[in-house]
This record gives structure tokens, C-alpha cells and sequence, in this order.
């Protein structure tokens, strides 16, 4: 076989063996979609979503869970958006190149990178124990709000730089300060991919599990909670005990696909609209 | 005048605007020390806790030599493991040990003896000692205060080295928990490795074919779907092996548990194919198109290109990827508490249950009571985890300063 003839069936093996391990993965994550999906879609109905468990956690709804999940991403995002937001405005526009800056970006890539786990640990020991709030949506929301808080950091400052220096010259030789050019001339551009990020990272809020185990969750409440100091049930944690530790596994397996559809739904609807949004900011900023 | 309060007006706000930033900015890192102390200082204490159960005393015949003993020592001569004192140093006249527990006493006095508020309870218990030479008592420690003639053993704390090199997990065993991290760091490091094993071929694989060989149409298909399955709660993954892949492995080993290793692997690879596809993709379309064509233009072909050009051009990016995989699936907890079966072993194959750092600390903490010594060794459990992401991250860091130098 000459030179020329093997070069042409290493590449030829080489780009098929690629293409048929792609197409592996992209089976493999298609099947746990698909039977996701498919089973969930089965224990789906009006009553699932609306009624509390029944028969230890056999019969009846998830609506508590819902409803505990719904609190606790809507408790963390207050936290942390508005916070991450102005942290990343101030690492892009503010804080320049110097050490600070450099400082501060590590640390927030550090903490991006600490597994859930540890900070179920720290809100435990800081939000519950020390500060006295007990598990509760308080204390469960704090520590999911500081786990999304560098997500929210990075998508700011993502956005920001994608914003050409040439508008902000254009807007400070117009007279205007840095606080009127940033609010007036570079949020509204960044706002777009800002909010694509920030719907991104509901979706990592809503499916977290280990940081709300000691913090949030309980395994059932027999009533809705009614303020901020009450536990609640949440969607993660209720499929988990379910189909690990139940009273009746089996029983309850109807639930449990039903539960992680409503997981995978969520992720699901979030992602769509991320991306639908992206697509009706990405035609209006191009025809303006 | 109007026009200059204006002006103050004006930089007054500034000023506060740039004041509320820069606390914004600085929060991730209060944050980070927070935690470092918050997780340190409960983990800490672990290491003044005694041996033995809090509150309670091991107690020997006063002519008995010995001096002291370790937690596992302690723990074998209550489970009748060790049962001669020659293995623990000590000449006794009657070799072989004899132990008392409190609730043993009533075998050697009548509850009238004892007392009804137990008040003769530190007398006869010295009694008995003394009458055995060989006899070994693990009581509670208010019973040796009054009238207690026995010898009460000098037990130390717990110790850094036996914490992180004892093979052994009982967190409530009794006398003397025993907490020898050693199998669940090499569990962590087993799982993790078999996951990325699996993972890095499948995720440079899907990486090229995006980055190089997929058309436009079908990479608009593929990176929707990829950052999809990035963003599904790590609880429905581990579910999904929980139904198909553990029983799967059962069928295909012939195994009595399908909860093993290799299903943590597995499932695993899984999540942290996302991760490694996306950042090494980047990193490969970050070649500069001149270094490519230059390549095809001397007459290699795209294969060799990809292999010559393109993969060392960008494989600081794809060790990132690769690394910051690790970290990901070293930190996952509850898919791999969910299908490794949680056993506090050391593996020694694939096929065998195993329990990681995350998973002990989610299956335990709810359970320990806090402030105690099981309290304080997951919260020390969590520092490793915390040293350990840290390290991975700064590698990470490190691997892509050097990135970008090399495009400076």
C-alpha cells in the first residue's frame, strides 16, 4: 500500500470510528431523554400536578413539591441576581487589570467549581445552625443562591464583553458619565444574553439536591408551608427518596417517572425560551 | 449654582454606584473564607474529640500495665477480635481478656447492691476489676468519680494519620467509632476514574467530529442537545441508572447488587460528557484557520491536520476540560449515591460496592447528631472534598494561563 492510499484509509477509519462514537453518545443521551419521557409522560396528569402525596407517596400528586421547588429558585435568584449582576458589571467595567480584579475573578471560578455538596455543608453550619434559621425556605434558598452566584457573575461578564468598546468611547464623548453610559448605552445591549444566562441557570437552581438536604427539604409535610422559617418539599428531593428509600419502592415508581419528567420538563421549557429569546433579541439588535 | 450642585449631585451618585459594585464584586470572595472557616472550624473539633464515646471511660485492674490504646484497638477488643493482652504489650496473669460493659454488671451484683440511684455503682464496679486482673470496662465516665479505685485509661484523641490513613468506617460503632477515611477517598478516586475513563475517548470523540467534521446543520442540532443534557439535575440522572444501569450490570456480571462501582462510573461519564465535549470543542475551533491551511496547503490531509496541527495547537483547552470533568464528577453526589451502593469498603474491582467522599457526607449528616464526633468528621470529609476541587481548579487555571500565553 503506497503512502498516498494509506493516508486516505487512516482518515477514512479515523472519521468514521468519530462518527460512529458521536452517534453512540448521541443515542445513549437520546435513550435517557426518551425513557425519561416516555414513562414520565404516563403519570402525568391534572391530579399528579395538583394534589399532595398520598399513601406514602404511592398515590396522589407532587404539588407540594412543585410548589417547595418554585419557592426556593425564586428565594435563591433574589439573592442572586442582583448581586452576581453587579459583581459582573463591576469586574468588566469597573475593576481594569490590576491584581483585585485577578483576585476576585479566581475566587469566583473557585467557588463555581466546589461540588454542591460542601455547600449544603456550609449553609447547614452558617444558615441553619449559626444563624439560627433552621431548615427552612430561608436557609435552602441562601445556600442555592450562593451556589448560582458565580453562574450569574460569568453570564454578566460574558454578556459585557461582548459589547464593542466603540459604544462606550461613543457614549463618554457624548458627554455622558460611566454610571449613565452603562445603564443607558451597555446593559440594554448586554440585556439579551444576560437574561438567556440567568433563565440557563433557573434550571440549575430547580434540579440541585445536595445543597437543600440540610438546609430546605423535608421528606413530607402534611401542609403547604406558610412562611419563609417553614420546610417545604422539593422536586430533586422527593425523587430521590422515593426511588431509594420510599416505603414502598415499587409502588411508588409510577411518582418517580412522573417526578423526573416534571424535572426534565422544567430544564426542558427553561431551555427553549433561553434559546427563543436569543433568537428574537439576535434579530431585533441586527435590524436596529 | 444650579449647575454645580448638579455636577455634586451627580458625582455623589457615581461614587455610591461604584461603592455598591465593588461590594458585589467582593462577595464571592467573602464567601469563599467564609466557608473555609465555617468548614474548618466544625472539622477541626474532630480532632479534639476523644476515642471513645463521648462521656464515657475504659477502665482496667489497677495492677493491668497498659496505658493507653488506640480507637482500633478498642474497637477490636469489644468486637472479640483481639482477645490476648500479650497482642497489646501487657503481661497479665490470665492472658485472655474479659470485657465489661454496664449492662453487664447485673451478672456480678443484685440491683439491691447496685442501689436504686446506682450510687454503689463506682464501688462494685472497681470490685469487679479487681477481682479480674484480666477484665477490660467500658463505662460512662460519672460512675469513676466517687469511690472508683479502679485504673481509668489515658485515651488520647483522635489523630490526623489514623483519621486519614485508618481503613476502617464505623462512624457509630460503639465503643470506639472508628473513622479511617482511607476507603472512600480510594472509592472517590476509584469512581471518578473509571467515569473518566470511559468518558475521555467517547468526549474528544463527539469534540473532533463537532469541531471538524460535522456540518452546519447537524452542529445546530448536536450543541442544543449537549448543553440540554448539561443542564439535567443530576437526581433524574442518577434515577435513570437507578432503573436501567444497576440492574443491567447485575444481568451482565452475574453479580448479587448491581449497585457497584462501574454503574457510579458509568452514570458518571454520562454527566461529565457535557462538560469535557463543550470546553474541548472550543478549544479545538480556536486553532487559527492559517495554521490549518498552511498544514493542508504542505499536502496533509484533514486527518493529519486534525492530528498534527489542530489537537496539540488546542490541547491545553482539552486538558482543562478534561480536568475540570474530573472535579465535576469527583464533587457529584447524588447520582452516585443513588447507584454505588454505598458500602464503606476498599474496592479492589470495578464490579464491587463502594461509597464516595459526597455521598458518605449526603447519606450521613442527616443522621449525626450535631457537634458530635461523626458531626465533626464529615464536616473534616467536606474539607478534603473543598482541598480537593481547589487543587483541580488551579490546575485548571494554571493549564489555560499557559493557553493563552501561547496565543500572546
Amino acid at each position: 500500500m503506497n503512502y498516498n492510499k494509506r493516508k486516505k484509509v487512516n482518515q477514512a477509519s479515523a472519521f468514521w470510528l468519530f462518527r460512529i462514537m458521536s452517534l453512540i453518545v448521541v443515542v445513549i443521551l437520546g435513550c435517557i431523554l426518551g425513557f425519561i419521557i416516555i414513562n414520565g409522560f404516563q403519570a402525568i396528569s391534572w391530579d399528579f400536578l395538583t394534589k399532595i402525596p398520598e399513601d406514602g407517596m404511592t398515590k396522589g400528586g407532587i404539588m407540594p413539591a412543585i410548589l417547595g421547588t418554585l419557592y426556593l429558585t425564586l428565594g435563591s435568584m433574589i439573592f442572586a441576581f442582583p448581586i452576581g449582576v453587579l459583581s459582573g458589571i463591576y469586574l468588566n467595567e469597573y475593576g481594569g487589570k490590576g491584581w483585585i480584579v485577578r483576585l476576585i475573578r479566581t475566587m469566583t471560578n473557585n467557588l463555581g467549581a466546589i461540588p454542591s455538596i460542601v455547600f449544603g455543608l456550609f449553609g447547614m453550619s452558617l444558615f441553619v445552625n449559626t444563624l439560627g434559621f433552621g431548615d427552612s425556605i430561608l436557609a435552602g434558598s441562601l445556600t442555592l443562591g450562593l451556589l448560582v452566584l458565580p453562574i450569574v457573575i460569568r453570564t454578566t461578564e460574558e454578556a459585557l464583553k461582548q459589547i464593542d468598546d466603540s459604544y462606550r468611547i461613543g457614549s463618554l464623548a457624548l458627554g455622558a458619565t460611566k454610571l449613565q453610559t452603562i445603564t443607558k448605552v451597555v446593559l440594554p445591549m448586554a440585556f439579551p444574553n444576560i437574561i438567556t444566562g440567568l433563565i440557563l441557570s433557573i434550571g440549575r437552581v430547580s434540579g440541585e439536591t445536595a445543597p437543600i438536604m440540610f438546609t430546605a427539604v423535608a421528606y413530607f409535610l402534611p401542609k403547604l408551608p406558610s412562611s419563609i422559617f417553614d420546610q417545604v418539599m422539593a422536586l430533586p428531593y422527593h425523587l430521590y427518596v422515593i426511588s431509594t428509600s420510599g416505603t414502598d419502592i415499587d409502588a411508588s415508581k409510577t411518582m418517580a417517572y412522573g417526578t423526573a419528567f416534571v424535572l426534565v420538563a422544567i430544564v426542558l421549557i427553561l431551555n427553549i425560551c433561553a434559546n427563543l429569546l436569543r433568537r428574537y433579541f439576535g434579530n431585533k439588535v441586527k435590524t436596529n | 449654582m444650579k449647575k454645580k450642585m448638579f455636577r455634586g449631585k451627580k458625582y455623589f451618585i457615581e461614587a455610591l454606584w461604584e461603592g455598591l459594585l465593588k461590594i458585589s464584586g467582593s462577595v464571592t470572595s467573602i464567601i469563599i473564607i467564609l466557608i473555609i472557616i465555617f468548614l474548618f472550624s466544625e472539622g477541626m473539633g474532630l480532632f479534639k474529640e476523644k476515642v471513645v464515646e463521648d462521656g464515657y471511660v475504659v477502665a482496667v485492674n489497677s495492677r493491668n500495665k497498659i496505658e493507653t490504646l488506640s480507637s482500633s484497638q478498642i474497637k477490636n477488643i469489644f468486637d472479640a477480635k483481639i482477645v490476648s493482652w500479650k497482642k497489646l504489650g501487657v503481661n497479665v496473669s490470665e492472658d485472655e481478656i474479659m470485657v465489661l460493659r454496664l449492662d453487664d454488671v447485673t451478672n456480678y451484683a443484685t440491683e439491691e447492691e447496685i442501689g436504686e440511684n446506682f450510687e454503689n455503682l463506682p464501688k462494685i464496679i472497681s470490685k469487679i476489676l479487681e477481682e479480674h486482673p484480666n477484665m477490660i470496662a467500658f463505662i460512662p465516665e460519672q460512675y469513676t468519680r466517687k469511690g472508683f479505685s479502679a485504673k481509668v485509661l489515658h485515651l488520647g484523641n483522635i489523630k490526623v494519620k489514623d483519621f486519614l490513613t485508618g481503613k476502617e468506617w464505623f462512624p457509630t460503632a460503639q465503643p470506639a467509632p472508628q473513622f479511617g477515611v482511607l476507603p472512600i477517598i480510594l472509592g472517590t478516586l476509584w469512581v471518578s476514574l473509571g467515569a473518566i475513563l470511559i468518558a475521555l475517548p467517547f468526549g474528544l470523540a463527539v469534540a473532533i467530529y463537532s469541531a471538524e467534521l460535522a456540518s452546519n446543520r447537524i452542529h445546530k442540532i448536536l450543541k442544543p442537545v449537549i448543553e440540554l443534557l448539561a443542564g439535567i439535575p443530576s437526581v433524574v440522572y442518577g434515577f435513570f441508572g437507578l432503573v436501567i444501569i444497576v440492574p443491567l450490570i447485575q444481568k451482565v456480571f452475574a453479580l448479587p447488587v448491581g449497585e457497584t462501582a462501574l454503574a457510579g462510573s458509568i452514570v458518571l461519564a454520562i454527566m461529565a460528557l457535557p462538560t469535557i465535549i463543550t470546553i474541548a470543542e472550543d478549544a479545538l475551533r480556536s486553532t487559527p484557520r492559517a495554521m490549518k491551511e498552511a498544514s493542508l496547503a504542505l499536502g496533509a490531509n484533514k486527518w493529519q491536520t486534525i492530528l498534527k496541527v489542530t489537537i496539540p495547537y488546542s490541547i491545553s483547552g482539552i486538558t482543562a476540560g478534561v480536568v475540570l470533568g474530573i472535579g465535576r464528577a469527583i464533587g457529584e453526589t447524588m447520582a452516585v449515591l443513588m447507584v454505588t451502593g454505598n458500602a464503606a469498603v476498599i474496592p479492589h474491582t470495578l464490579l464491587e460496592p463502594v461509597r464516595t467522599i459526597p455521598a458518605t457526607i449526603a447519606a450521613e449528616l442527616g443522621e449525626s447528631a450535631k457537634g458530635g464526633a461523626h458531626y465533626e468528621a464529615l464536616f473534616v470529609l467536606g474539607c478534603i472534598l473543598f482541598i480537593i476541587t481547589l487543587i483541580i481548579n488551579l490546575i485548571v487555571e494554571y493549564v489555560s494561563s499557559k493557553n493563552k500565553n501561547k496565543i500572546a
